[in-house]
């Protein structure tokens, strides 16, 4: 990859080198916003270890799309790291965190581990699919939220019972504190 | 005895006994070097350590828990126990595992027989399952013609992954979720597109990656199993043939490190479906009067013999390249038998100015297989490697991924070799000469030499650019360094020059010259003297090469081997004009093809590849003999008799062996006799002074421009059988090259 790293065109590396992003033809999927936000990320490595920024470059991938990865995205993310598309396929499948199918752009997900099963976290839970008219797994037909999964255990056991709503632990929950939350995503 | 640890050795003791390792090696190797026998799916001894299946769980002493023996390295004073209650209390609960999503469907999947997992069942596996839920079922993914899958029985070893990754250099099937979701697969289906994919079929260790045409075909344990010597190209792959009720059903690899380690390239594995091609010869046949009428044998080979014998002298031979050592041998002796030393093998060679100083350039590649490994520096001038030489290419690749060794090209296109490749010189076939004087002067620049002043004309007023130094450069890395010739540059109508000018480049850089003949028996039918400069005993002789015969015709021709004039041949227009003015044109052929009806006189059905013994000599001038795994079709015969027979017929000296082997033994040992009298150094290199070929008169016969289509013949179109194979040619391989030619064909016209 040398023979691209011409003149300080490119990325600063950790080690004081740069990287040159590629620019196949989905680069263009990815926003001025989300390529910066992964040339930082670039940044934190070695040169030539740009694979590393794989998990960050998808969580952006995802966020400018609305909470979940397509085919093209993970393309896109492929050849701007330079990496095979397995290499982003398998990272973006193999973690929780990400959706290779559309959904709502808020994620939910309720605890139903054994702390918030003993402080009533099934009913939580009861309450959101009763509430948003949907089952676990499906999104709104608005969609504005995603009733992800059931959360086994996120190590929150002292807030039980405790969802997580895009990455953020809401603990100690009501039926009341549940509709606050879910009505004031946007 | 306690010995002290030498320096790169360790003591450990597996199952009580006292065993040396190599430090850094890993439990794995020291079992199996001891022959105690350790389960294991994902490890394979070509692919990188994964230890994801967990088969090959150990007892280590002191160690808490069982330990994978394919990733846990040995030490000094290890103990391992491969057979305690612990170890086999983790290997059968590993294997309850595994059962545990693998259907039972055995006795309808083609592994059943040679199955790693059913093999491991029967010693690990319990007689009845705890597991009452359902199984879960994986869509089978489309891998193209050659490899079928049956992903539900995929117990995610990944041998097929690493084999992507670290030896075809394709990365491009992967694993994607996880735990119970996990798959392997390409995501978005796209056909694995690499000339060694089926090397997956054999790596995998279930029933999940099958082969596609052997689907349903027959069951392991039915067939019988014959070594065989791969005939397309020049390595010499070693080969199992494997046949159920007198038909060549599949062919496997056979290991042999020296030569294609455990790996076959995919046209190797799949030709054998063009023996059963329609148009296969299965009777002699006549033609009288324009109509064509099936003979008995006595009949046509009477016909023949009388045919050939009234040439005379003015009789031509063309033999193909992949006809095995004994058959050119005899073609050889009968041509010249006859009188005539009109006999060649180089059927597709535009340019034999070279044969005047012939003798040094009969060796192939100078240097073994295996040292291949070892280069440092690298120019290939006009060879796409990976199609031409697939196992070849990925030794070259080998060396340059793990040993970092430059490697350059002189090319008529960029192509995608998937290792690092130092520099791409790419030019229009026509300037070529100069392209290769440029490099044998930016060589002499970077080695600090002269190019020799007999080459003056060649360089005249050639300058080197940064490509061609960056070549140079790389060519001129480290202490081993290789010029080679590859097939493009064979076929070129300046070919003399190009040879010439690569000797001097090699000679600059002390680096060792290598031709990579094309077909099966290139180094063996110069050794058998199937070329008209040389006899088999190394004496020179004067007869017309390959072009020449069809250029001024003969009375006569005799054509030995799957020979399709328009296709095999560089000039099909003489070859056209000159057959049909010819008095008689014998053809000993496994393929009655359309051309061969209209050409030819006599047709005589030839065994094939597989169905007769032989000999091929590699590209190193290793000797390679294999017997004949099925019976020809119909009436054919193997080749050597049919040739043995019209020598006797022709009531020719010599003619008189019973067998191959005493074919190949007489020719083996006039060549020893040759060699030692230093008279043709048939397979050996050597630094022969280099020789600059006469000028090619302007406007010669063979200088004349041959376009990019004839110099760059694609995979899977070089031989007849290839062509004649179904699933070879509907790979996306296949297929992008017909467009192509489709497309240069509609620019052209």
């Amino acid at each position: 990859m040398n023979a691209e790293m011409q003149g300080a065109a490119g990325v600063p590396t950790s080690d004081g080198q740069r990287f040159v992003p590629g620019d196949g033809p989905k680069v263009a999927l990815l926003t001025a916003h989300t390529r910066h936000e992964i040339d930082a990320w670039i940044a934190r490595f070695p040169a030539g270890r740009q694979r590393s920024a794989t998990l960050s470059a998808l969580r952006f991938v995802q966020e400018q799309n609305q909470g979940f990865l397509t085919p093209d995205l993970m393309d896109a993310v492929a050849e701007y790291l330079r990496l095979p598309s397995i290499q982003v396929y398998e990272v973006a499948t193999f973690y929780s965190m990400f959706e290779t199918h559309p959904c709502g752009r808020h994620h939910v997900s309720v605890c139903t581990n054994i702390s918030c099963w003993l402080r009533g976290g099934e009913e939580i839970l009861a309450h959101c699919e009763r509430k948003l008219g949907i089952k676990v797994g499906e999104s709104t037909p608005d969609g504005r939220i995603f009733l992800k999964q059931e959360e086994e255990c996120l190590a929150s056991c002292t807030g039980a019972p405790m969802m997580m709503v895009d990455h953020e632990f809401h603990e100690h929950l009501t039926p009341e504190s549940v509709d606050r939350i879910l009505d004031g995503l946007k | 005895m306690a010995a002290q640890p030498q320096d790169d050795l360790v003591n450990l003791e597996i199952d009580g006994q006292p065993v040396k390792a190599r430090k850094g090696a890993m439990i794995i190797h020291a079992t199996d070097a001891h022959g105690a026998y350790v389960p294991r799916f994902c490890y394979h001894d070509k692919l990188p350590v994964a230890a994801n299946c967990r088969m090959c769980l150990v007892e280590v002493e002191k160690a808490p828990k069982p330990l994978p023996a394919c990733a846990t390295p040995v030490a000094e004073g290890m103990k391992v126990f491969t057979k305690s209650p612990v170890a086999i209390g983790a290997q059968k609960a590993t294997m309850e595992f595994l059962l545990i999503n693998h259907p039972l469907d055995c006795p309808i999947c083609d592994q059943g027989g040679e199955c790693e997992l059913q093999d491991l069942a029967v010693g690990f596996g319990r007689d009845a399952a705890r597991f009452h839920e359902r199984k879960r079922v994986v869509k089978d993914k489309d891998l193209g013609p050659l490899v079928s899958t049956d992903m539900t029985r995929c117990i995610h070893c990944t041998r097929c992954v690493r084999f992507g990754q670290d030896i075809a250099g394709i990365p491009e099937l992967g694993t994607t979720g996880r735990g119970e979701n996990m798959l392997i697969g390409t995501y978005v289906e796209k056909a694995v597109e690499h000339e060694l994919s089926g090397n997956i079929i054999d790596l995998c260790p279930v029933g999940a990656l099958n082969s596609k045409p052997f689907r349903y075909q027959g069951r392991s344990w039915e067939m019988t199993q014959t070594p065989l010597i791969a005939p397309h190209d020049g390595l010499g792959a070693n080969l199992f043939g494997h046949v159920l009720r007198g038909r060549l059903k599949r062919v496997v690899p056979r290991d042999n490190e020296d030569v294609n380690e455990t790996w076959i390239a995919d046209r190797e594995r799949f030709s054998y479906e063009g023996l059963l091609a329609d148009d296969r010869l299965r009777k002699p046949m006549l033609r009288e009067g324009g109509a064509w009428r099936e003979v008995d044998w006595e009949t046509a080979l009477g016909a023949a013999a009388r045919g050939l014998a009234a040439a005379g002298p003015s009789l031509g031979v063309l033999a193909h390249p992949s006809a095995t050592l004994e058959e050119l041998s005899l073609a050889a002796r009968l041509a010249r038998g006859l009188g005539s030393a009109n006999i060649d093998h180089r059927l597709r060679q535009r340019d034999f100015r070279g044969d005047a100083a012939a003798s040094s350039s009969s060796a192939g590649l100078g240097m073994s297989l295996a040292s291949v490994e070892s280069l440092s520096g690298l120019l290939v001038i006009g060879s796409h490697l990976r199609a031409e030489l697939p196992l070849l290419a990925h030794r070259v690749r080998k060396a340059a991924v793990r040993a970092r060794a430059q490697v350059a090209f002189l090319d008529l296109a960029t192509r995608d070799y998937r290792f690092p490749v130092a520099a791409q010189v790419v030019a229009e076939a026509g300037h070529w000469t100069r392209e290769a004087a440029a490099l044998a002067l930016a060589t002499a620049e970077a080695a600090g030499g002269a190019v020799a002043p007999a080459f003056g004309s060649l360089v005249l007023g050639v300058s080197p650019t940064d490509a061609h130094r960056a070549a140079a450069r790389a060519l001129c890395t480290g202490s081993h360094r290789a010029v080679w010739l590859g097939a493009m540059a064979l076929r070129h109508p300046a070919y003399a020059d190009l040879r010439a000018l690569a000797a001097e480049t090699a000679r600059l850089a002390g680096a060792t010259l290598g031709t990579l003949f094309e077909g099966g028996n290139g180094v063996g039918a110069v050794a058998a003297g199937a070329v008209p400069y040389r006899d088999a005993a190394g004496n020179a002789t004067a007869g017309l090469d390959a072009l020449a015969m069809l250029r001024s015709p003969q009375r006569a021709y005799l054509l030995v081997g799957a020979i399709e004039p328009s296709q095999d041949l560089a000039d099909p227009a003489a070859a056209a004009v000159a057959f049909g003015g010819a008095a008689c044109v014998v053809a000993v052929t496994p393929f009655a093809s359309e051309e061969l009806l209209r050409h030819a006189h006599v047709l005589l059905p030839m065994a094939a590849f597989a169905e007769t013994s032989g000999t091929y000599v590699n590209l190193e001038g290793r000797w390679q003999s294999h017997p004949g795994a099925v019976a020809p079709p119909g009436e054919a015969r193997p080749g050597w008799k049919i040739l043995r027979v019209l020598g006797n017929l022709l009531q020719l000296q010599g003619f008189d062996e019973e067998s191959s082997e005493q074919v190949r033994e007489r020719l083996r040992a006039q060549v020893d006799a040759a060699v030692g009298a230093g008279a043709g150094a048939a397979t050996t290199g050597g630094a022969a002074a280099v020789v600059v070929p006469p000028v090619l008169p302007a406007g010669a016969a063979g200088a004349g421009s041959a376009s990019a289509a004839a110099l760059d013949i694609p995979m899977y179109a070089i031989d007849a059988v290839l062509r004649r194979s179904p699933a070879l040619q509907a790979t996306n391989i296949a297929r992008a090259s017909r467009a192509a030619a489709r497309a240069a064909a509609e620019v052209t016209a």
